[in-house]
């Protein structure tokens, strides 16, 4: 497949903090106990795209994602690591790696997607439709934001209740609105033309930009160059195509045929643009209808390019580590629901409890858990329904629900954790009682303090 | 009332349980609207032949093989007519079909057809609410079963529209029915209604959903490939609410947007897509024509003109679509092409050519005459040598030898026209005169309906009288009309309004010519240009920050011209009536204030604007030569220097002034151009403008193109006067 695969990894994003820090980038947050990235890279090794570019925001994250993905996949993956500056948004980092990209098509995927839908789907749709654009939609968790609001902090409750607003062809295979939910102030304003073409939309909530996308290059490219404003893919970069999707403003041949003499492929000419069009008569798609003109006799064919969506299906796991709050509940699901994702052989209790990990007396763990590596838990400990990273340390009498806890965590005696993410090397001294907080790397919580629904971390 | 109203549903549901309620529908045997004038003027819409039958025989019997037990006929203009038909006609006899009708003289909207109905306490149950001018063959068990079902769970679901998909052209988007664009948005899975605009503001790009109607629904489908068939399932409050609501007029405009925009009553609307039967409302000459044809065609089956559902004659249907009644005498050499339908008692000349037209009865049709895509009516006369085309010809039309009827005419009832006239397209010819053009607000459309009314039974009485010996008994308007359709032609040539144009070409019975398609297309290509240059200024709501808003921008900047122009003339207006009533300055400047705060301008702007109306003054006050147009300005700017003076409190508004003055010359008074410069000089004498406005205006302009710099050419000698004058004072 002439594909070219380009992983946007981010870098440390302010969305996450104190989750994410210098030494821990966005791409490296565990989610049941490995990078985020590492998903994405394996769901891509699945597809056999194995030639790629991450892009990481920053010099330093750049050099930390590098390190990992050099040692975890050396013999396996071909992955140059690209850094770009920081907030220069996802239509800006492909600017900066424009030389790397040469493939007739790109898949942009984003590095905190856990997802199982096989991205050759995608692909294979895109080229089916020779499309200019092709995203992916899945559908949108039912949950929305959780009431119990494990995120803590206000401004994160804000999480919108949809996703995005998507409308599409009756066949479901083209994209022709899209917008944001939260977003959308008043109204949704619709345009008329394209209405007019296709007869029918279909406006759906339930859908979600999973944010991997299949553009052509040479499209993808124009745009970039002559849109220097055009800052982010999601924002700018789809929306001016999908709706000028039937008043096209890619020069797309002539850019083709220009690239296409340098490489090997046939130059494509009008003929045979126009062959290929009489070929597809038989399904032609509006998009062909609206260029052709009047029984196909418009004196100058009306140019369009087509914009697709793959809509997974619903049985799909898909989901963005982008929020406090999908931190947490990726992390449940993929050790819950989506165990398929996590890699690892759930025992008999429905669990993965490392053998070197070490329980006391009367302790339980309980079903859709994680003990990493080397960790030990006192007495009468009880863990339901969250991971517990490597080598942590954890007294008698703790109780952890619906938490993270990730490596070298130190836990005194008596503690309650409960829908709370606690980084690296946190200390959290006796009967510290923890709920829907976000404990920053190293800090140490003293003894005997509780905290509800705050995010803690060395300042 | 509330109560009131929960009362009633009460005993209503009480009552459907004690006793079936008779399926009772009510017909508008009026249209409300004046698409088919001039024919209308003087007979009913309702009663019009459609294929030699008159519409309402084919909603009546939709009705009653619809199950429909009770309808009410409502009749409004030519009322008298439309009862007359109904009780010669054989619906009053027939069984388990009971007619009333309920007639009025002062309605002028469907909505106050329903009020009147509302107020005589006829509907029972849920009725099925029609126009007369509306044909189907769908079967109603299904939508009712719906309609019921829905209200048992929700007694807001007060309405179920009937729609069917078209298939507008793809290029021009116009429905074969010649209707305006219809966009919808329906729930897919309740089918309510959400959104409805049917006259489409073709200026706007965007379609606008609020925000809203998503709130708690996963999905919407945006229909622009629907129809709406004008069959309503109602529940009786939709009587109610008409009557609560006394400004609904429009059964759709009015009715069901006001329905869908009230989200505090709840009510709902919901749709029945039909497939396969038929459904469609005669609403222009196009869908007159596009139904006819359907009907020839038989996708209206079992109304078809073969099938003796009621009223019509027996007809014989031969090979290729040919209908053909009993009793016709054809020469042999006329050849009558497919999908014609010729009526009891014609008679057909010698080589004479029909195709795709419907011919009525008693008409008389001389030889070599040629009629392509005609409705010709009953007892119409072609003389011999005739062309039609795609023309409407009412009864007892004459029309001589030689004449031409070119696509699109209308000709009325017992028009004439003359020997080897050419009758142009789309004209529309008429006994009566064209009512003085109104004003085509909606309000009025409804006004001048209900005037119409009272002008048309006088002058049946007439035209009846007139039958025979129409040319002898002429009357002196209808005279004096001859010359306008030839030589010996009787009728008055109807105008069309520039304006109307483009919708007479849509709604007009002849198919669009070609050279007007391919404006149409472009003008829809335009359109999608427009729409899609549109979308680059919508705000960031998931959509895009404007990269380019080029066309926002010149869409403010006139925005802010006209406001201007508004500012100016209320400065204008203000500064005048301060001359003449001798107002103090003070006074005029809180006037202007307050002016210039209601239109948000500046200082600058008052006076500029100031400015502008002085010199106005000036160059209207009585003057001979350039000399008196100084002095007038001279007396104008020493009364009102100070006035001036209050908004120049620095140089940017006296450049401001000389540039304004700069634009007079050049555009509204060109007669202060030859004395830019005394003027200037008087301004600078009055101490109204400082030495530096000046010279930085000349710098300014210094920079400007040749064309500009007219005006700093002339006043060279003041500037270098002023610049090498020494300092004074």
């Amino acid at each position: 497949m002439d594909f070219q695969v380009v992983v946007l990894a981010g870098g440390t994003s302010k969305e996450l903090i104190p989750l994410v820090s210098k030494e821990v980038p966005k791409a490296l947050l565990p989610v049941a106990n490995r990078p985020v990235l590492s998903y994405v890279l394996e769901f891509l090794e699945q597809s056999n795209l194995k030639h790629l570019i991450v892009v990481v925001e920053g010099e330093d994250a750049a050099l930390r994602v590098g390190g990992w993905i050099s040692s975890a996949y050396v013999d396996r993956l071909h992955v140059e690591v690209a850094a770009v500056p920081e907030n220069i948004g996802t239509a800006g980092a492909l600017r900066a790696i424009g030389h790397y990209l040469t493939a007739h098509d790109i898949l942009v995927v984003s590095g905190d997607l856990v997802c199982d839908v096989p991205p050759g789907a995608v692909a294979a749709a895109h080229r089916r439709h020779d499309a200019v654009v092709t995203a992916m939609l899945c559908s949108a968790p039912v949950s929305g934001p959780s009431e119990s609001g494990s995120s803590g902090g206000k401004d994160k409750t804000k999480k919108p209740g949809r996703y995005n607003i998507i409308g599409l062809d009756p066949t479901k295979q083209f994209l022709l609105f899209i917008a944001a939910g939260a977003e959308v102030e008043k109204d949704i304003r619709v345009q008329k033309s394209i209405l007019r073409a296709v007869g029918q939309m279909e406006i759906r909530t339930d859908l979600m930009d999973a944010h991997l996308y299949a553009f052509k290059r040479s499209a993808l490219q124009e745009i970039l160059d002559q849109k220097e404003s055009f800052q982010s893919l999601r924002q700018d970069v789809l929306p001016y195509l999908v709706r000028s999707q039937l008043r096209s403003e890619l020069s797309l041949d002539v850019a083709q045929a220009e690239e296409n003499g340098n490489d090997k492929v046939v130059s494509l000419d009008n003929k045979v643009m126009l062959s290929q069009l009489v070929a597809n008569t038989s399904s032609s798609s509006f998009h062909e209808l609206c260029a052709m003109g009047p029984n196909g006799s418009a004196p100058f064919p009306r140019k369009t390019h087509k914009c697709c969506v793959y809509i997974a299906s619903k049985n799909k796991y898909c989901a963005r580590l982008n929020s406090i709050q999908a931190f947490s509940d990726i992390n449940r699901d993929v050790i819950g629901e989506a165990s398929h994702l996590s890699g690892y052989s759930f025992s008999a209790h429905n669990n993965i409890i490392h053998s070197s990990a070490e329980l006391g007396s009367k302790t339980t763990v309980g079903p859709q858990c994680m003990l990493g590596e080397g960790s030990q838990m006192g007495d009468k400990c009880s863990v339901k329904r969250s991971v517990l990273g490597r080598h942590c340390r954890i007294g008698s009498n703790v109780k952890v629900v619906n938490s993270v806890i990730m490596n070298h965590v130190t836990i005194g005696d008596g503690c309650s954790i409960q829908g709370s993410v606690i980084c690296s090397n946190v200390q959290l001294q006796d009967r510290v009682v923890l709920r829907d907080c976000q404990v920053g790397a190293g800090f140490v919580v003293s003894a005997g303090s509780e905290y509800k629904g705050e995010s803690l971390a060395r300042k | 009332m509330v109560q009131k109203k929960g009362a009633t549903r009460v005993s209503e549901d009480a009552e459907e349980e004690l006793a079936r309620v008779p399926l009772q529908a009510i017909l508008l045997a009026d249209s409300f609207a004046q698409k088919f004038r001039p024919i209308t003027l003087e007979r009913p819409k309702v009663l019009l032949p459609l294929v030699n039958i008159p519409m309402i025989d084919y909603t009546l019997a939709w009705l009653e093989s619809a199950g429909v037990e009770e309808v009410f006929v409502f009749c409004c203009a030519h009322s008298r007519q439309v009862t007359d038909y109904l009780t010669n006609s054989k619906w009053f006899s027939q069984p388990n079909f009971s007619i009333k009708t309920i007639e009025s003289h002062n309605c002028v909207s469907a909505g106050d057809a329903l009020r009147l109905i509302y107020e005589q306490h006829v509907i029972h149950g849920d009725f099925v609410l029609i126009s007369g001018d509306t044909l189907s063959n769908m079967s109603l068990t299904q939508v009712l079963e719906e309609h019921k079902e829905r209200r048992k769970k929700d007694s807001n679901a007060v309405m179920t529209m009937v729609i069917k998909k078209s298939k507008p052209s793809p290029l021009t988007h116009q429905s074969r029915l010649g209707t305006d664009e219809l966009f919808m948005a329906i729930d897919p899975d309740t089918n309510q209604l959400l959104y409805y605009e049917d006259k489409a503001d073709h200026l706007k790009g965007t379609i606008s959903l609020d925000n809203l109607l998503l709130a708690d629904k996963s999905s919407v489908s945006l229909h622009n490939d629907k129809q709406d068939c004008y069959i309503d399932i109602c529940s009786p409050e939709v009587l109610s609410l008409f009557t609560d609501n006394f400004d609904y007029q429009h059964l759709r405009r009015h009715f069901v947007k006001g329905l869908l925009v009230d989200d505090i009553m709840g009510y709902k609307i919901f749709t029945h897509e039909i497939y396969s039967s038929y459904a469609a409302r005669i609403d222009n000459f196009r869908s007159y024509d596009t139904i006819s044809k359907d009907i020839i065609q038989r996708w209206t089956y079992p109304f078809v003109p073969d099938v003796q559902f009621i009223g019509n004659s027996s007809t014989k249907l031969e090979r290729l679509g040919m209908y053909r009644a009993p009793g016709i005498e054809q020469s042999r050499s006329a050849q009558i092409g497919p999908f014609t339908v010729v009526g009891n008692g014609s008679t057909i000349g010698n080589n004479t050519k029909i195709s795709n037209s419907v011919v009525g009865e008693g008409c008389n049709i001389g030889s070599k005459v040629s009629i392509e895509g005609c409705y010709i009516w009953h007892n119409v006369t072609i003389e011999d040598g005739c062309t039609l085309k795609h023309a409407i010809v009412c009864d007892g039309v004459i029309i001589k030898s030689g004449a031409v009827l070119e696509p699109g005419v209308v000709l009325s009832f017992k028009v004439v026209i003359g020997q080897q006239f050419v009758v142009p397209s789309y004209s529309k010819v008429s006994l009566l005169q064209q009512p003085t053009k109104q004003d085509s607000d909606e309000e009025l459309e409804y006004a001048d309906d209900s005037s119409a009314v009272v002008e048309i039974p006088s002058f049946n009485i007439t035209s009846d009288k007139l039958s025979g010996e129409l040319t002898s008994e002429l009357s002196e308007p209808q005279r004096r009309a001859v010359s306008e359709v030839g030589s010996g032609g009787v009728g008055y040539m109807w105008s069309v309004g520039e304006g109307d144009y483009e919708e007479e070409l849509r709604h007009s019975v002849a198919p669009i010519p070609a050279d007007k398609l391919a404006e149409v297309i472009q003008a829809a290509i335009d359109d999608m240009e427009m729409s899609a240059q549109d979308g680059n200024l919508l705000p960031p709501s998931g959509e895009l920050q404007a990269d380019s808003n080029s066309i926002y921008s010149e869409d403010n900047i006139d925005d802010i011209r006209d406001d201007y122009i508004y500012f100016e003339k209320e400065v204008e207006a203000t500064f005048l009536r301060a001359v003449h009533e001798n107002i103090k300055e003070d006074h005029v400047i809180l006037e202007v204030n307050s002016l210039r705060l209601s239109y948000n301008k500046t200082s600058v702007d008052c006076a500029g604007a100031l400015f502008y109306s002085m010199m106005k003054l000036a160059i209207e006050t009585p003057h001979s030569s350039a000399g008196d147009l100084i002095n007038n300005a001279t007396n104008v700017i020493g009364t009102w220097k100070k006035l001036l003076k209050y908004y120049l409190p620095s140089l940017d508004e006296e450049i401001e002034v000389i540039l304004k003055f700069e634009e007079m010359c050049l555009e509204s008074a060109r007669e202060f151009s030859s004395i830019f410069v005394q003027v200037l000089h008087l301004l600078y004498d009055e101490e109204i403008l400082q030495e530096d406005a000046i010279l930085n205006w000349a710098s300014e302009k210094e920079g400007a193109e040749e064309a500009d710099k007219v005006f700093l050419k002339q006043s060279k000698g003041f500037i270098q006067w002023l610049i090498e004058a020494p300092e004074e004072d």
